[in-house]
C-alpha cells in the first residue's frame, strides 16, 4: 500500500509538470495578452510593465522562470490584473472562502443525498421513492445560476432573514444560500447514484442470505449493504469534492463571497497569466490528491480491491 | 490670475459654514440645509468588479478612481457641478507664457498617522508614477499632463528626478509644462496626481495599499479591504475639513451581477447600484425618487477600418457618410437602450464642459429625410437591391453591444439594402483584431479623461495611438494642435467635428447616461458632475 502511494505520487509530478506547460502554451496561445485594454498602453509604458514582469523575455525562458519560482520558492508570483497583489495572496485570501462553503456544501450534499438514496431504494416504488427522486430530479434540472437569485429574493427582499451576498468572515448568515445552491444539484446526483447502487446491492446473494439469517433489516442495511453501495458513490464524490472547494463561479458571481472561482474565471478574461497558472496548478494538484484519496478509499471498503 | 483670490473666498466660506455645524439635541441638522441628520452615516454601494489597483500611482479605473477620492486628496477638487474648488492645495498661480503653475498648499492638511502633508509629497508621487521601475499603466497620465521631460522618464531615458515638478518649499509645488494646457488644473483632480506618503511605501513595498498599512490624506481611511468582496472606509480623524464631513463609514461591495445587485438594493442593503440594462423604464416608474439618469463623459460610436485591410467599397466617404444618416438614434436610445442616453450627431458628448455642440447638418434633418439622403448617396455610389453593399460588423461580446448592432444593421437593411455580417468577438481578441485593423466595421467606446472637448477630439488626430479608424487629415491635425494653445479653442472643436461629421471615419451613435438606483435619503449626488466624480465627504443621510 505504502509503496502504491509513493507510486502514484511520483506519477503526479509529471503530470503536473505537464499540466503546467500545456497551460502555459494554451494561455499564450490566445488572442490579447494582460496589458490590453480599450486604450492601448503607448509602447514606452508597455515596455516597462513587460519588462517588470518579465514578459520580455523569451517564451520558454518564462516557462523555466515560472515552474523554477514555483519549486523552489513556492510562488506564483504577482498578479498582473490586480497590480498591488502576489498570486500567493489571492489564493491566501480566497481559497478558505471556497474550502469553507464547499466543505460544507459536501457535507449536506451527501448527508442529503445518500440519505433519499438509500430511503427510496429501500421503499422502492412507494411514496416515499418517488419523492426521492422527484426532489433528485428537481434538484438536478434546476441550474444553480438560477436558483442563486431566486434565494436571493426569497430569502433576502421577501423575508428578510439572510442577507443578500458577502462573506463577512465566514459568519453562518452568509453561507447558508451559497451552500444551498452549491450543494443541491451534486445531492441529487448522489442520491441517484446511491438509490441505484443499493437496488443492485439489494439485490444480491449476500443479503438475500442476511435477510435469510432472519437479521432485522436495519442491521442488513446499516452492516452489509451500505459500504458496498458506496462504491460507485465514492468514485463520483473525490472530483466532487475538488468541484466544491475549488469553488463554484456561479455562487462567487452572485454571493459575491470573494472566492477563488471569480478570480479564477476574471484572470482568464484579463488574461491574468499568473493567475490563471497558479488557479490551475491549485486545483489540478488538488484534483490528484483526491482521486488518490478515493483509490485508497476504495481498497478500505472493497478487500477485494488490493494494490 | 483671480483665480488664487477665488479659491480663498470659498475656502473662507466653507470654514464658516463648518463653524456652524449645529449639533442640537441629539438629533443633528446639516448646518446648511437644515435637514435633519441620521443617526447611522454609513454610505453602501455596489462595484461590479474588484478595482485593479488602489496605489494612486498604478490604479487605471474609474471605480479606482472613486475609492481614490475618497482615501486621498489631490491639490484640487471638483464641486458638484465639476468645477475646481481647493483641495490640498488653496490655490495657484500660472505663469505669463501659461507654463508655470505654482500651487500653495494649505497648512493644515495632514497624513492618517498625523505627518503634514508637504509638497514634496506630491513630488514624489509624480515622479514615482512616470518612474520605469513602478511600471504603472497609467504613466501616460504623467505625460497627457505635458510635463517637462514626462516622455523621457517613462522611456528611462532620463532619471525621474528630472521630471518638471519641485517643491520649492513644504507648501510650494512648482509645475513646468511643455506646452501650455487650457485644462491643466482640472487635471490635479485625477488620481494619478494624488500625493503618496514615501515611508509607508519605502515601509511596505506594493502591500501597502493593504488595510492596517495605508496612510492616506483623504477624508477617510482604509480600514477594512477584502478583495472582490468588500472594503470599508472610515472617517479620517485627520483631515483637515473632518468637520464638514458627515458621512462616517462608506462601504464598496463587489456584486458581479446586476440583477442580484438590485435585488440586495430593494432589501435596503446598498444605498446605491447600476440599474440593469432595459429596466430604466420600469424602476423610474416605481420608484420616480431613486432612479436617477445622469450623462457621463462617454462616447459610444462605430469606428470604420481607413487602411488597405478595411472594406474597398467604404473607402468612399459618401458611403461611410450614407450608413451614418441611415441609422436612426432615437430608437437606440429611445427603444433599445432606454437610459437616458442622447442621440449622437458629432463624437464630443454633448455634456463636456466648454463645449457647444456645432451645428450638424445631419442632427437637425428628420429621419426621413436622412433616409431619403442616405439612399440617394448609396445609389450615386452604384449600390442598389440587386447589387447590396456587403459589410462586417464586429463588436464585443455583450447584450447591450448585441442589441444595437442587431438595430443598426435592420436599419441598414431596410434603407440601403445593406447586408451586414455581425460578429462578437470575446474582450481581449476584440481589442486586438481592432488595434490590427483586422476589421471592416467596429464598436468603439471613449470616455473622457478630463472634462475638455480634445479629450475627444484628439482621437481624431492622425497621430493618435486610439485612433483605430487610421483616419488622416491634415486639416483636423492642424486644427488640434493650434487648439492646444489657442485662448477659446471652441471654433478649432467646431470645425473639426464639421469635418469628422463629413468624412465619417466614425460614426457617433449615442452619448453615454449612468443609471443607478440611488436611496432618497441620500443628499448631495453631484448629478450636475459629468465625469460623475464624487466624494463621499460631500454627502449626508437624511433622517427618514
Amino acid at each position: 500500500m505504502t509503496a502504491y502511494i509513493i507510486r502514484r505520487l511520483a506519477v503526479a509530478i509529471p503530470t503536473l509538470l505537464i499540466l503546467v506547460i500545456l497551460s502555459f502554451v494554451l494561455m499564450y496561445a490566445a488572442p490579447g495578452g494582460p496589458f490590453n485594454s480599450e486604450r492601448p498602453l503607448p509602447p514606452a509604458v508597455l515596455a516597462n510593465i513587460e519588462a517588470k514582469y518579465g514578459l520580455d523575455q523569451p517564451f520558454w525562458k518564462q516557462i523555466v522562470n515560472y515552474v523554477v519560482g514555483v519549486v523552489t520558492q513556492f510562488d506564483f508570483g504577482p498578479s498582473f490584473q490586480y497590480k498591488d497583489r502576489s498570486v500567493n495572496d489571492i489564493i491566501a485570501q480566497g481559497f478558505p472562502v471556497t474550502l469553507t462553503y464547499g466543505f460544507w456544501s459536501f457535507v449536506v450534499a451527501v448527508g442529503v443525498g445518500v440519505s433519499l438514496g438509500v430511503a427510496a431504494a429501500i421503499k422502492q416504488n412507494s411514496w416515499l421513492d418517488y419523492l426521492a427522486v422527484g426532489i433528485s430530479v428537481g434538484a438536478q434540472v434546476l441550474p444553480n445560476f438560477v436558483l442563486a437569485p431566486l434565494l436571493v429574493i426569497v430569502f433576502t427582499l421577501w423575508l428578510d432573514w439572510l442577507p443578500g451576498g458577502g462573506w463577512n468572515g465566514g459568519a453562518w448568515q452568509n453561507m447558508v444560500m451559497p451552500v444551498i445552491a452549491l450543494s443541491t444539484s451534486y445531492m441529487a446526483s448522489i442520491a441517484r447514484i446511491t438509490r441505484s447502487s443499493m437496488l443492485e446491492v439489494l439485490n444480491t446473494n449476500f443479503i438475500r442470505t442476511a435477510k435469510a439469517k432472519g437479521l432485522p433489516m436495519r442491521r442488513v442495511i446499516w452492516k452489509h449493504a451500505l459500504k458496498p453501495t458506496m462504491l460507485p458513490v465514492i468514485s463520483y464524490l473525490g472530483p466532487a469534492f475538488v468541484g466544491m472547494i475549488t469553488g463554484s463561479v456561479v455562487v462567487d458571481l452572485i454571493f459575491s463571497t470573494g472566492g477563488i472561482g471569480q478570480f479564477f474565471v476574471n484572470s482568464a478574461f484579463n488574461r491574468d497569466y499568473s493567475v490563471i497558472m497558479g488557479i490551475t496548478i491549485l486545483v489540478g494538484s488538488l484534483t490528484i490528491l483526491f482521486n488518490l484519496v478515493v483509490d485508497i478509499l476504495y481498497a478500505w471498503i472493497d478487500p477485494k480491491i488490493r494494490y | 490670475m483671480t483665480f488664487k483670490s477665488k479659491m480663498m473666498a470659498s475656502t473662507a466660506a466653507l470654514l464658516i459654514a463648518s463653524s456652524h455645524a449645529a449639533w442640537a439635541d441629539g438629533h443633528a441638522t446639516h448646518p446648511e440645509t437644515g435637514d435633519a441628520l441620521a443617526t447611522e452615516q454609513v454610505f453602501t454601494y455596489r462595484d461590479l468588479d474588484e478595482s485593479p489597483s488602489i496605489d494612486p500611482g498604478v490604479a487605471e479605473d474609474s471605480a479606482g478612481g472613486d475609492i481614490l477620492r475618497d482615501l486621498f486628496e489631490g491639490l484640487m477638487n471638483q464641486d458638484a457641478d465639476g468645477n475646481l474648488i481647493p483641495g490640498v492645495a488653496t490655490g495657484f498661480e500660472v505663469s505669463d507664457d501659461n507654463l508655470v503653475y505654482t500651487f500653495t498648499l494649505r497648512d493644515n492638511a495632514k497624513w492618517s498617522n498625523g505627518d503634514p502633508v508637504v509638497a514634496g509629497d506630491f513630488e514624489y508621487a509624480w515622479k514615482r508614477a512616470a518612474s520605469p521601475e513602478l511600471a504603472s499603466p497609467y504613466s501616460w497620465f504623467i505625460e497627457l499632463m505635458s510635463l517637462e521631460n514626462a516622455s523621457a522618464v517613462i522611456a528611462g531615458e532620463m532619471d525621474p528626478s528630472e521630471l518638471g515638478v519641485t517643491a520649492i518649499d513644504d507648501s510650494t509645488l512648482e509645475v513646468r509644462l511643455t506646452q501650455p494646457l487650457p485644462y491643466f488644473a482640472q487635471m490635479t483632480t485625477h488620481f494619478t496626481t494624488f500625493p503618496v506618503h514615501k515611508a509607508t511605501v519605502d515601509a511596505h513595498g506594493s502591500e501597502w495599499t493593504q488595510a492596517g498599512n495605508m496612510v492616506s490624506n483623504g477624508a477617510y481611511k482604509l480600514t477594512e479591504f477584502v478583495p472582490q468582496e468588500r472594503m470599508v472606509r472610515e472617517r479620517n480623524e485627520m483631515y483637515w475639513d473632518n468637520e464638514g464631513t458627515f458621512i462616517d463609514k462608506v462601504v464598496r461591495l463587489v456584486i458581479p451581477d446586476e440583477n442580484v445587485a438590485l435585488t440586495r438594493y430593494l432589501a435596503g442593503e446598498l444605498d446605491r447600484t447600476a440599474v440593469p440594462t432595459g429596466q430604466f423604464p420600469r424602476l423610474s416608474e416605481e420608484y420616480p425618487d431613486e432612479a436617477l439618469s445622469v450623462p457621463t463623459a462617454c462616447s459610444y460610436y462605430y469606428t470604420i477600418n481607413l487602411t488597405d485591410t478595411g472594406n474597398p467599397a467604404l473607402m468612399d466617404a459618401d458611403v461611410r457618410k450614407a450608413l451614418s444618416l441611415a441609422i436612426d438614434r432615437d430608437v437606440i436610445v429611445d427603444n433599445v437602450l432606454a437610459g437616458g442616453q442622447k442621440p449622437a450627431y458629432t463624437f464630443t458628448h454633448w455634456a463636456t464642459a466648454g463645449f457647444e455642440t456645432p451645428d450638424i447638418p445631419m442632427a437637425s434633418m428628420s429621419q426621413a429625410d436622412r433616409n431619403a439622403k442616405a439612399a440617394e448617396l448609396m445609389t450615386a455610389a452604384g449600390y442598389s437591391a440587386d447589387n447590396p453593399l456587403e459589410i462586417d460588423l464586429i463588436y464585443n461580446t455583450s447584450e447591450g453591444h448585441k442589441s444595437v448592432a442587431i438595430a443598426v444593421s435592420q436599419m441598414w437593411k431596410q434603407t440601403l439594402g445593406v447586408e451586414t455580417t455581425l460578429a462578437n468577438q470575446e474582450w481581449q481578441t476584440f481589442l486586438e483584431t481592432r488595434g490590427n485593423q483586422d476589421y471592416q466595421v467596429a464598436r468603439a467606446g471613449w470616455c473622457a479623461d478630463y472634462n475638455e472637448a480634445s479629450t475627444f477630439l484628439d482621437l481624431m488626430d492622425s497621430g493618435s495611438g486610439y485612433n483605430d479608424a487610421k483616419y488622416e487629415n491634415a486639416e483636423v491635425d492642424a486644427l488640434l494642435a493650434e487648439a492646444k494653445t489657442a485662448d477659446n479653442p471652441q471654433a478649432n472643436y467646431d470645425r473639426v467635428e464639421e469635418i469628422v461629421a463629413q468624412d465619417t471615419p466614425i460614426i457617433p451613435i449615442y452619448h453615454y447616461a449612468s443609471v443607478n438606483m440611488l436611496n432618497d435619503a441620500l443628499v448631495g449626488w453631484p448629478v450636475n458632475n459629468f465625469q460623475q466624480n464624487w466624494y463621499s465627504k460631500d454627502f449626508y443621510k437624511k433622517a427618514e
